[in-house]
């Protein structure tokens, strides 16, 4: 295995942790509309993730930054490529951030009211935007032979990537709603988990769809591992739930995400954008790398600091297990 | 293509928008995020509630501030590739890597041990919450740190070789300690952060006079004044001691940058400072001019009779070296922003210091004269002779304005530096130009330029609205649970399953 290999892996390993983490404040966002029955249960929802969902971002930031370092010609054909699409998912995760912070902040019904409606659209539009990007990617685009992106942005939105939208919204969801599951207590709990085991079914159907479409596609045996690996957990993540299991399920709801983009990155290897122009246009992981001693320089940085953030990001989640219920969130705004 | 509507001037106006608006929000962050981890050090160690009070208070506009910074940083990590695809391709190699530096050391450690912070008040012991803050400052100055080595870069490219790939060239890295330790980048990252302490200074300093004029809040104020004046005071120093040396250094990389900051279109010996110029750009020379004779000479080259070489030597200069073309940047931009930065900086140095001394609490001063912690300090001139109550009234007013000076002055810093660079991106290797994004379409920036700038302009008047509104309200009253911090981590109730005691239903210290 070569040092760009490793890098294709570490991307991919960074795009999993993003979409296993930010995969369930997704869906809180969304669940703020599907499961909240009051403000203050929306308040619940969104303190499941408060300390957390800063943190959780990162993981993208680190995706770009590494993919910029790695693979400089990926990052610049990908970001330059889908500009629309990639515009539209900053600006929600802008409005997204001021929401959660800003919300508190003024007393004012319609003040809350308008952070909240925004944090359920900025949540719920990167949700779909993620999903028809990394369908796109897998499936292969207008690529030329300067590695430009050559194809328009209705392109994007074929069928194929439009159900890859469906899957990572519905399954983000499913994700919140046993993370929520797993964070409150009383009522809303009970909930949560009845809306899980719904939402589970149908991320289940399209999620398949999805699954074997991109194997008959693209697939070959490493990924039928994979993809069995995502049914079989998101199979084993609905019965948990169904059980009262939550903590089961979350870790099988995040298995299932983990396996799924695993997948599409089996998939897509040694390509890391592929043409549907020209097979040799493609950008593979030994075109679009960064030289070797850039890569080697990097392994060491990842190799040290990915641990230290694992641990304390981790750390986090324990000094805040305690679950929160409507009774712990205080009447006066902060 | 019309010029004005080209897509390298499109792109290159919403980089410098995104930029500068997103800076808006770094010094404050850096500067506020030391500030409040001192006060809350201060309060963990003297147990003395004003100090907590100015922790919270602080912390909150520190909180407003930093969320802005968050969000307009995002759009930084991804607009390389989305509108400097070229560029993207040409330094990756050796660009990229501080970016992820920054993003895996700096960027996680700021946004979970800032989520730690917030609502880590009824969950972590005292000790420990104070350690947060002060994890989260670390990792601004980290942030800062990897990003201005990057930038260094672009200003004088440092440990890199041009090879050849598939027929097309790139910038690939052969020693990367000389990136992250090339004397621009230190000397830079020290102006960055002097810089940073002088905003942070006059922002505490102003807000503390404000509810000083209006004799509120004294005790917690006429600290935080203090505290903030003798920060504005090191900042200044320290600004101006790295400004000679970057001055000096930029000298020896960017001449041209330099000449066009004193529009200095000719070669002179010795040369002169520039207060005042007015001049053709296109035939190349200053209709008015005041000027101090000999101390560009000193600045640049620490000799009052040193040559300098002026912009149309310069431009030639160039022409032989890298063909035909114009080199010059745009001089009045430059000649202008360096002005305004040094300006602005200028004006709260002489407030912060002149504030330093009229407030001072013992030094010199009769006893009769000296006033205590609940009142509000007199200015006084020497050690019985009190500041004229007219010249009095104008420093109070002055210095509560000083808060915003240096923060407009860092962002014509910025404006300088980047401007004076061009044509160049990467200064000697790549023009700017030949950076932009080829399949990225003129329709499609102008798109994003006005959504961002729309975007930007409102949550600017969405967020300045709400620092006034805790500006106005003061710190705040302390509760039983502010002054009794746990004393286990997760706080009361925490894992003990069951739901019923009453400390477990306690409502939450902080929640959105």
């Amino acid at each position: 295995m070569e040092l760009h290999d490793i890098w294709f892996v570490l991307i991919a390993v960074l795009w999993i942790g993003y979409f296993f983490l930010e995969g369930f404040d997704f869906g809180i966002g969304v669940l703020t509309k599907l499961l909240a029955r009051d403000r203050t249960e929306k308040r619940v929802l969104i303190n499941t993730i408060g300390p957390v969902w800063d943190g959780n971002e990162v993981w993208l930031l680190t995706a770009g930054g590494a993919t910029f370092a790695a693979f400089p010609e990926w990052y610049a054909t990908l970001f330059s490529g889908f500009y629309l699409p990639l515009l539209i998912i900053l600006l929600c995760l802008i409005v997204r951030g001021v929401a959660f912070e800003y919300r508190a902040k003024r007393p004012e019904e319609k003040w809350q009211r308008n952070w909240e409606q925004a944090i359920f659209w900025t949540s719920l539009i990167p949700a779909v935007l993620w999903g028809v990007a990394f369908a796109n990617i897998t499936r292969g685009v207008a690529i030329d032979a300067h590695k430009e992106y050559v194809g328009s942005f209705w392109d994007l939105l074929n069928p194929y990537a439009i159900l890859g939208g469906l899957v990572t919204l519905t399954l983000f969801t499913f994700h919140g709603a046993v993370f929520a599951s797993l964070k409150t207590v009383g009522d809303i709990r009970m909930r949560a988990r009845k809306l899980a085991l719904g939402l589970g079914l149908v991320t289940a159907v399209l999620a398949l769809g999805f699954l074997l479409w991109t194997q008959a596609d693209n697939g070959d045996g490493k990924s039928l591992v994979a993809m069995a690996v995502a049914v079989v957990a998101l199979v084993g993540a609905i019965v948990a739930i169904r059980m009262g299991r939550e903590g089961w399920s979350f870790a099988l709801s995040g298995i299932t995400i983990a396996a799924a983009v695993a997948m599409l990155f089996l998939t897509l290897f040694p390509n890391v954008m592929p043409s549907s122009l020209n097979e040799e246009w493609s950008l593979t992981v030994t075109n679009a790398s960064s030289s070797p001693y850039t890569l080697k320089i990097m392994t060491w940085c990842a190799a040290i600091a990915t641990p230290v953030v694992l641990l304390y990001q981790s750390w986090t989640y324990w000094v805040f297990r305690k679950r929160i219920g409507t009774q712990h969130i205080a009447d006066a705004a902060h | 293509m019309d010029l004005a509507l080209a897509p390298e001037t499109l792109a290159r106006w919403q980089f410098g928008i995104t930029t500068v608006y997103h800076f808006l929000f770094v010094p404050l962050t850096i500067s506020l995020a030391a500030l409040t981890a001192i006060l809350e050090t201060a309060w963990v160690r003297t147990g003395k509630e004003h100090y907590l009070r100015a922790t919270k208070f602080w912390g909150k506009l520190f909180l407003i501030n930093i969320a802005m910074g968050v969000v307009t940083g995002i759009v930084q990590e991804f607009q390389f590739g989305m509108n400097w695809s070229d560029y993207s391709r040409f330094v990756g190699d050796v660009f990229g890597a501080p970016l992820a530096f920054e993003a895996l050391i700096a960027f996680f450690f700021e946004s979970t041990f800032i989520g730690l912070w917030i609502f880590g008040w009824d969950k972590l012991p005292k000790k420990l919450h104070c350690a947060t803050i002060w994890i989260v400052s670390a990792g601004t100055i980290a942030s800062a740190y990897f990003i201005i080595a990057a930038n260094a870069f672009m200003q004088h490219p440092v440990g890199y070789k041009i090879a050849e790939r598939d027929g097309t060239k790139r910038a690939e890295l052969t020693d990367f300690s000389k990136v992250l330790f090339q004397e621009t980048a230190l000397v830079n990252f020290f102006h960055v952060i002097s810089a940073a302490i002088l905003v942070g200074g006059a922002f505490m300093t102003g807000i503390a006079i404000f509810h000083l004029r209006k004799k509120q809040h004294i005790r917690t104020m006429r600290m935080s004044m203090r505290l903030g004046l003798v920060t504005a005071f090191v900042g200044t120093l320290l600004t101006v001691i790295s400004a000679d040396t970057l001055g000096k250094v930029m000298y020896e990389q960017q001449p041209m940058k330099m000449s066009a900051a004193e529009a200095l279109w000719e070669s002179e010996k010795p040369a002169p400072f520039s207060l005042f110029a007015y001049g053709d750009v296109s035939e190349g020379h200053n209709k008015v001019a005041i000027e101090v004779p000999g101390v560009l000479s000193f600045l640049a080259k620490n000799n009052f009779s040193a040559e300098i070489p002026g912009i149309n030597d310069l431009n030639k200069e160039a022409q032989e070296k890298y063909g035909p073309g114009d080199y010059r940047p745009n001089i009045p931009t430059a000649y202008w922003s360096y002005r305004w930065m040094i300006g602005f900086g200028g004006v709260s140095m002489v407030l912060c210091t002149a504030g330093l001394y009229l407030t001072r609490r013992k030094f010199w001063l009769a006893p009769e004269h000296r006033t205590g912690e609940d009142d509000v300090p007199k200015l006084m001139l020497t050690k019985n002779k009190e500041l004229a109550p007219k010249l009095g009234t104008w420093w109070w007013r002055l210095s509560q304005w000083t808060l915003i000076f240096p923060l407009i002055g860092t962002a014509w810093g910025w404006i300088f530096t980047e401007t004076g660079r061009q044509p160049w991106v990467v200064y000697g290797v790549l023009k700017t130009k030949d950076g932009v994004s080829p399949g990225v379409s003129q329709g499609e920036v102008i798109t994003s330029l006005v959504v961002f700038t729309a975007i930007y302009a409102i949550l600017a008047v969405i967020e300045v609205k709400l620092l006034l509104k805790y500006v106005k309200q003061g710190p705040p009253e302390l509760t039983e649970a502010d002054l009794n911090p746990p004393t286990k981590i997760g706080g009361p109730g925490a894992g003990s399953g069951s739901d019923s005691d009453e400390d477990a239903d306690r409502p939450m210290a902080f929640s959105y």
